[in-house]
């Protein structure tokens, strides 16, 4: 499990967990509890050049699928096969274990312009963050 | 017609809370889509006990000596095979061979019946039964507002009920019994939506806190769970149960719905019968399909339905099947004569996923087979 002081956040509730110039990317808490039983996940595939904010793997829950977004462009280097075979990993553990891909980040200091998981938790109380999934 | 901004709440809303129910809006009422987990509520009813309020359903008594006549009038099912003790799945048809709403009639006693309506159609469905009983000698009341009703289903539910109703055990399926709970007129069916064993209980408002609490403290230790909207529209809708307004309604007739066992052609006249026989002697254009995906994907209300290249309809109603593990749908093909194997693409978020037609119900109980 990642602590969720070590992450950046987009608004739209995707995670980055750099690593270098590696970093996995997986939905956050609020945004599991949100969109409720995912039942599959459809990563990006390997070798796909993302834009940051470009739509690049559908989450799809029992009530409706979701785009999720790449907080950084760069390469997909690594689809997490554990969440398609068991997607509910992503409910369980968004933090860890429901990680969804990785992208070698083509600049890490374009991570900048995410949140940080303090200013994430106070963009969750405030009004923008609401229909916004 | 007349929008109403307000949520309505049941008797209930403050258990729902506590219990952490996510409450969202459902025909004008506030009602929990889920607890902690649509699928985990859907595995619970499935192989234990889901416990479901649905206190937003209407109560419709229909009483007086042209009782039978006026229900034979306005149903499409044959109202005289029940008796005291007995309900019936019926459909409400208008003088197009539409659907006015669907419902289930139980015979409290001779001359005295129950229909339990939807919540959304309660008072249009009233408004009709008033139209429809000029000149009748027939009481009608409407006392959806004072009645909730807590829905107990699932292979263990009969030994919960019985908790509650010791006789509830006995009553075979479709059956229906007047009964005082907490010293009060109640209701008890053996009825359900959700394709497992069960029973409806309707109480007068004051009680059903009363009645919800014992039922989740007696059906702890049999593992019953409570269940929300979500888990309620997956079980009906792999059970192949209709929901009305979404896959039929004014415009859809039974036979087109694939409901045609609830029309009985021989038993008299009734409202929108010419067009009903007609429908039966020429077929439908149109027919309410079971399609299941093929691929991973979940169907959703609305996504188009390709066969042999051309579009030939949309899913009304779509969802992932828990106990299926793939996406499943019903929805109206101008193609009624698909047989089922027939391989069919369903438009999904701009992908087209290999999907085939199947009968509905989509999943059959084994415990509802075996003739509970």
């Amino acid at each position: 499990m990642f602590d969720p002081k070590s992450l950046k956040f987009m608004k739209s509730h995707e995670w980055l967990r750099l690593d270098g110039d590696v970093g996995a990317v997986g939905i956050s808490e609020h945004a599991q509890k949100e969109i409720t039983d995912v039942v599959f996940v459809e990563p990006p595939k390997l070798g796909r050049k993302v834009k940051q904010g470009e739509p690049c793997c559908v989450v799809e829950s029992v009530k409706a699928a979701f785009d999720i977004y790449a907080p950084v462009s760069g390469e997909v280097v690594a689809a997490n096969a554990d969440v398609v075979k068991d997607p509910q990993l992503v409910n369980h553990e968004p933090y860890g274990k429901g990680w969804l891909f990785k992208i070698k980040a083509a600049s890490p200091a374009e991570a900048s312009n995410l949140m940080n998981n303090e200013d994430y938790e106070k963009f969750l109380l405030s009004e923008a963050a609401h229909g916004s999934r | 017609m007349t929008t109403t901004s307000v949520s309505r709440r049941t008797a209930l809303y403050e258990s729902h809370k506590l219990l952490g129910g996510r409450m969202v809006d459902f025909h004008g009422w506030e009602l929990p889509v889920q607890y902690e987990s649509i699928l985990r509520e859907h595995e619970a009813t499935r192989s234990r006990c889901g416990l479901f309020d649905v206190s937003h359903m209407g109560q419709i008594f229909v009483s007086g000596p042209d009782a039978p006549a006026f229900l034979q009038k306005v149903n499409a099912n044959d109202i005289s095979r029940i008796g005291p003790g007995r309900a019936v799945y019926s459909h409400l048809p208008n003088e197009k061979g539409g659907v006015v709403d669907d419902v289930i009639v139980s015979c409290l006693a001779k001359g005295r019946y129950l229909v339990v309506v939807n919540a959304a159609t309660a008072d249009k469905d009233f408004a009709w039964f008033r139209k429809n009983a000029k000149g009748l000698r027939v009481e009608l009341e409407n006392k959806s507002d004072l009645y909730g009703m807590v829905a107990v289903q699932g292979p263990r539910a009969a030994e919960i009920a019985a908790f509650i109703a010791s006789q509830a055990p006995s009553l075979p399926r479709f059956g229906a019994m007047e009964l005082s709970l907490y010293d009060q007129p109640s209701f008890v069916t053996r009825t359900g939506y959700t394709g497992e064993d069960g029973f409806e209980f309707i109480v007068p408002n004051e009680i059903v806190v009363r009645l919800w609490e014992e039922l989740l403290a007696q059906g702890r230790s049999f593992g019953a769970t409570p269940c929300g909207l979500g888990a309620r529209d997956t079980l009906r809708l792999e059970a192949g149960y209709l929901l009305y307004g979404q896959d039929i309604d004014d415009d859809h007739t039974a036979y087109e719905a694939n409901y045609g066992w609830v029309v009985k052609l021989d038993k008299g006249d009734f409202i929108g019968k010419d067009v009903l026989v007609r429908q039966k002697k020429d077929g439908v254009k149109r027919k309410l399909t079971g399609i299941k995906l093929l691929e991973r994907g979940v169907a959703r209300p609305g996504a188009g339905i390709v066969v042999e290249g051309r579009r030939a309809g949309e899913l009304c109603s779509a969802t992932y099947s828990p106990t299926l593990a793939c996406g499943i749908g019903v929805g109206y093909l101008d193609r009624p004569d698909l047989a089922s194997g027939t391989k069919v693409v369903v438009l999904l978020h701009g992908r087209e996923i290999p999907s085939e037609v199947v009968k509905v119900p989509f999943y059959l109980s084994p415990n509802l087979r075996k003739g509970a």
